[in-house]
């Protein structure tokens, strides 16, 4: 028998099980950020985090809408699938979409291939968030980043202070007690607030699996075009993937572990096509999720590198 | 991750099993709390690499690091996470580490035992409930170990758990281990846990951390993960008083109104008739809403949404009770306080309290003690520096719903904000019993007369510079004018606020020309001096006692005094009010004797003195060094 929602309840009277206390712990974070700024956002990247995030801002502020925009930072480089998940999840939930794009940047052409993956997540990535979030003049936003996903982030409070240019200043952080917030900023400054800091990747997919929350279906395992390089498996999903003199594309049983632009994010040979198989195989690996992930190699340290700059 | 063995076949064999027992699993956190010496570090390398906590990936990245540095594993890599902490070898903040086994989920708060311990340490133990602490079998009980054990009894973490370490460079002594034990055990028993649990471990060699170990045969004790399996989960939660601070009023139309929030402590039930702080008023409960339904029933900490039978006008930090189980409702209180800041505590300054889901301003009216962290005794003390712990009372502008921490952590806990730069200074913990009469100077205004809110600090915070009063004294037609209006033009430009206070000027007019100021002087240089400015003033004041009195009304520290000596051929020049002309007898003057500077008019132009008393200013400590030119 396969477990459902109704069986998430307290596994002892008076005693909620780990699922239930973090879901707890992530709707207080949500309701008092609304309650304590004036122009919160939330960050949506379409991935199974932002699914989980979503979720647990509609459990908050359930019966009613949500009390803020999704703001999804658009590189034009995303899989298809992810874009036209994002589009009909966020019609079915009437939720309001905000899409900003780096304009410039497409102008000029910046793109994964020619740029190298540092150079082209800081122009089409952290400048656009940048832009859009002084552009919609909000105080605070809502990220899905986890404190177990990268060591930079193990650092990070649930409410991380950002100067008036988005930066992150890692040695001077303020401290974080119980579950009392500091929210107080200057005009300009801005707080980035990570509802989901405490969850760790197995929480993600079992409260996915228990909660039945939909993710893209890239998640899944399925027959996919696909070409290998230096060990790493890149999707062919639009024209615009340049491949190698000789290079050809052969369709495998591929699965994605975390989603961001296509040309960046590596798949895994799998042929887990249900939740539980996934949860299975991520259970016998060996390898942690942002292996797959390409902009986190590019220097040591560079996750913290792109976060002073004003990164998630 | 990787599971254990068995977990993997029963993973590969029946995921669905396995998925039924993993979301039933329970959360424990906990803190961590040593150096690197004491292998704090390594034992939690230790910890999250045999509970395979860590994938191959991250332990070949840090395999290729420790052989740089000649070590096959240093497990301490796997916790150091800022470049610069990596680059210094010293952890600087508190990181959070999770791993699991198929009982609990753990979240670990891992802080640094050096660089600011007690600020790290307040914090990773406020959400703990159990404190790990390592103790040098070589070295036994330290200080420090005291220090820990008293900073995790004072953030009310129930349960203690003290690896005794390096037990294979003790040959695995059981007598080293039992008197270590013994030895700490003495004095952690007056700190108020709950358990106290002592382990022999080599977090090097892996003994009695996750395995037991074969060497240490006489121990018939838990491995700590098994001890850590076991410690009870929900100690830090206060069962009994329902306390249900008002977070946000939720009302989506017209026909719903709910009052969201995280339950603090206790249970709550549909029907149960309930008290709201402040108004006093009651009413019943009449929903428990979730998005998944409503409940019959809610406790601590779940987050609910309650709605209620009557209308009554409740917001946001207002506080929902049971009428027969009331918090305490105060606006002055005991606590103890860590200070967090490099600023110290400013006893006029008031702060931003932020405590449960209500803000109040707040001031500290006194400081009872400070604790020595190397005596652990009471000092008696008039503020609080980074790092320190003491106790104080607490003045609020308005109520608020408390309990004493140690009864209850989530209404008993608080945090200090700086209103000036935001950030948070201080947290406090309320204690038990009524706060001490306030001494009358330090009484919140209720009958006396109203007084200033703004100190002296926040003053001087704000306008970058801390108020003073240069007094140029001279004889007539020595410039002082000049070098005044120079001196205010020079600060201005620099962004500094000045203001002039000339003879010549509307104020003084109609007083006898001996260059004396008029009687109300001292007190006017003491008002712009307490205002924040740098007030200059430009009587010849020949006496020196009229000078001693402007000293000594704004304080010798806030006094500047500049001796403007012009030689008389070049005052004669400059006369232009025929002080020195035909008959004139030349002024009495009883020149300063010890004077900050002394300038004149016979080298210098006007800008050349203003730098030079800027200067003066600096060294002073009056404007910020970066003005020294």
């Amino acid at each position: 028998m396969l477990a459902t929602a109704a069986d998430l309840k307290p596994a002892l009277d008076h005693h909620l099980s780990h699922l239930k206390q973090l879901e707890a712990e992530s709707i207080h974070i949500l309701r008092e950020v609304v309650a304590e700024f004036e122009r919160p956002v939330m960050l949506y990247s379409i991935g199974k985090d932002s699914s989980v995030m979503v979720h647990l801002a509609k459990k908050a502020f359930h019966r009613g809408k949500l009390p803020f925009p999704l703001l999804h930072i658009d590189t034009t480089w995303k899989f298809r699938e992810m874009i036209s998940f994002r589009d009909s999840f966020c019609a079915e939930n009437g939720f309001e979409l905000r899409i900003h794009t780096n304009k410039q940047g497409v102008e000029e052409g910046i793109n994964p291939f020619d740029h190298g993956s540092s150079k082209y997540t800081t122009i089409m990535k952290t400048h656009a968030l940048l832009a859009a979030l002084r552009d919609g003049g909000y105080d605070a936003a809502f990220g899905g980043a986890r404190r177990d996903e990268e060591r930079s982030r193990a650092k990070e409070r649930i409410y991380s202070f950002r100067d008036r240019y988005g930066q992150w200043d890692p040695k001077n952080q303020r401290p974080e007690l119980w579950n009392v917030y500091n929210a107080k900023i200057n005009k300009g400054e801005s707080i980035r607030a990570f509802p989901l800091s405490n969850w760790t990747e197995l929480d993600i997919w079992l409260y996915i699996h228990l909660e039945n929350i939909p993710i893209v279906p890239l998640y899944f395992a399925a027959e996919r075009p696909v070409v290998e390089r230096e060990g790493t498996l890149i999707m062919v999903d639009d024209e615009r993937m340049r491949l190698e003199p000789g290079e050809k594309p052969k369709l495998e049983m591929v699965r994605f572990r975390t989603l961001g632009c296509y040309p960046l994010t590596g798949a895994l040979r799998s042929t887990a096509t249900t939740l539980p198989d996934i949860i299975r195989e991520m259970l016998l690996t060996k390898y942690s999720e942002r292996q797959g992930r390409l902009i986190d190699h590019d220097e040591e340290a560079s996750m913290e590198a792109k976060k002073r700059e004003g990164y998630f | 991750m990787q599971p254990t063995k068995p977990e993997t076949e029963l993973i590969r064999q029946d995921i669905h099993a396995y998925l039924q027992q993993h979301q039933q699993k329970e959360l424990l956190r906990f803190v961590t709390v040593g150096s690197v010496d004491d292998g704090k570090s390594t034992l939690i390398g230790r910890l999250l690499h045999d509970t395979h906590g860590v994938y191959e990936d991250q332990l070949k990245a840090v395999k290729r690091a420790s052989s740089r540095a000649g070590l096959e594993i240093d497990f301490s890599l796997f916790t150091d996470g800022l470049k610069a902490e990596r680059e210094q070898g010293i952890t600087i903040d508190v990181a959070y580490r999770y791993f699991s086994t198929n009982k609990r989920k753990f979240i670990i708060a891992d802080t640094p035992g050096h660089v600011q311990y007690t600020r790290n340490m307040a914090t990773g133990a406020s959400t703990a409930s159990v404190a790990i602490i390592l103790i040098d079998a070589r070295l036994g009980v330290l200080q420090q170990s005291r220090r820990h054990a008293y900073i995790a009894s004072l953030l009310g973490i129930p349960q203690l758990a003290v690896c005794v370490n390096k037990m294979d460079l003790e040959g695995y002594s059981e007598e080293v281990f039992r008197k270590t034990s013994a030895h700490f055990s003495e004095f952690v028993g007056q700190l108020g846990f709950r358990g106290v649990t002592f382990i022999p471990v080599s977090a090097l060699a892996g003994d009695n951390v996750v395995h037991r170990s074969p060497n240490m045969g006489w121990y018939d004790g838990p491995t700590l993960l098994e001890h850590l399996e076991r410690v009870p989960v929900s100690e830090t939660v206060n069962q009994t008083d329902f306390r249900y601070p008002v977070q946000y009023v939720l009302r989506p139309d017209l026909n719903y109104r709910g009052f969201s929030g995280t339950i603090a402590s206790g249970v709550i039930r549909s029907g149960d008739t309930i008290q709201v702080l402040p108004s006093g008023k009651t009413t019943q409960v009449i929903g428990i809403d979730t998005a998944d339904g409503s409940l019959e029933q809610a406790y601590a900490p779940m987050s609910v949404t309650l709605r209620l039978a009557e209308e009554i006008d409740i917001s946001r930090g207002d506080m929902l009770v049971h009428p027969d189980n009331l918090p305490v409702v105060a606006q002055r209180f005991d606590a103890m306080l860590v200070w967090m800041s490099e600023r110290p505590l400013d006893r006029q300054k008031s702060y931003l309290l932020k405590h449960t889901t209500r803000s109040v301003r707040a001031e500290v009216e006194q400081v009872a003690y400070t604790t020595d962290l190397e005596t652990l005794k009471q000092e008696p003390a008039a503020r609080l520096e980074l790092n320190d712990i003491g106790r104080v009372t607490i003045s609020c502008h308005r109520p608020l719903f408390h309990d004493p921490y140690r009864n209850n952590r989530g209404t008993g806990a608080f945090i200090l904000i700086d209103s000036l730069t935001n950030n948070t200074v201080a947290a406090g913990m309320i204690l038990e019993g009524e706060a001490p009469e306030a001494r009358a100077s330090q009484r919140r205004p209720v009958i006396e007369h109203p007084h200033s809110q703004v100190s002296a600090d926040e003053r001087s915070e704000r306008l970058g510079q801390k108020g003073c009063t240069v007094w140029l004294t001279g004889l007539p037609a020595s410039g002082k004018s000049v070098i005044a209006y120079a001196l205010e033009r020079r600060l201005f430009d620099i962004k500094r606020l000045a203001m002039v206070v000339d003879p010549d000027d509307g104020l003084s007019q109609g007083l006898e020309r001996n260059g004396s100021s008029p009687e109300q002087t001292p007190e006017l240089a003491r008002r712009f001096t307490d205002a924040g400015l740098i007030a200059i003033f430009a009587y010849a004041s020949p006496l020196s006692a009229d000078r001693e009195a402007i000293r000594s009304a704004v304080g010798p520290e806030r006094f500047v005094e500049v001796y403007v000596n012009t030689s008389s051929a070049i005052r004669k020049l400059r006369d232009a009010r025929g002080d020195y002309g035909p008959g004139h007898q030349g002024p009495i003057a009883e020149a300063p004797a010890n004077p900050d500077i002394e300038v004149n008019f016979d080298a210098e132009d006007a800008d050349e003195v203003a730098d030079a008393i800027v200067k003066v200013l600096v060294k002073r400590g009056l404007l910020p060094s970066l003005y020294a030119l």
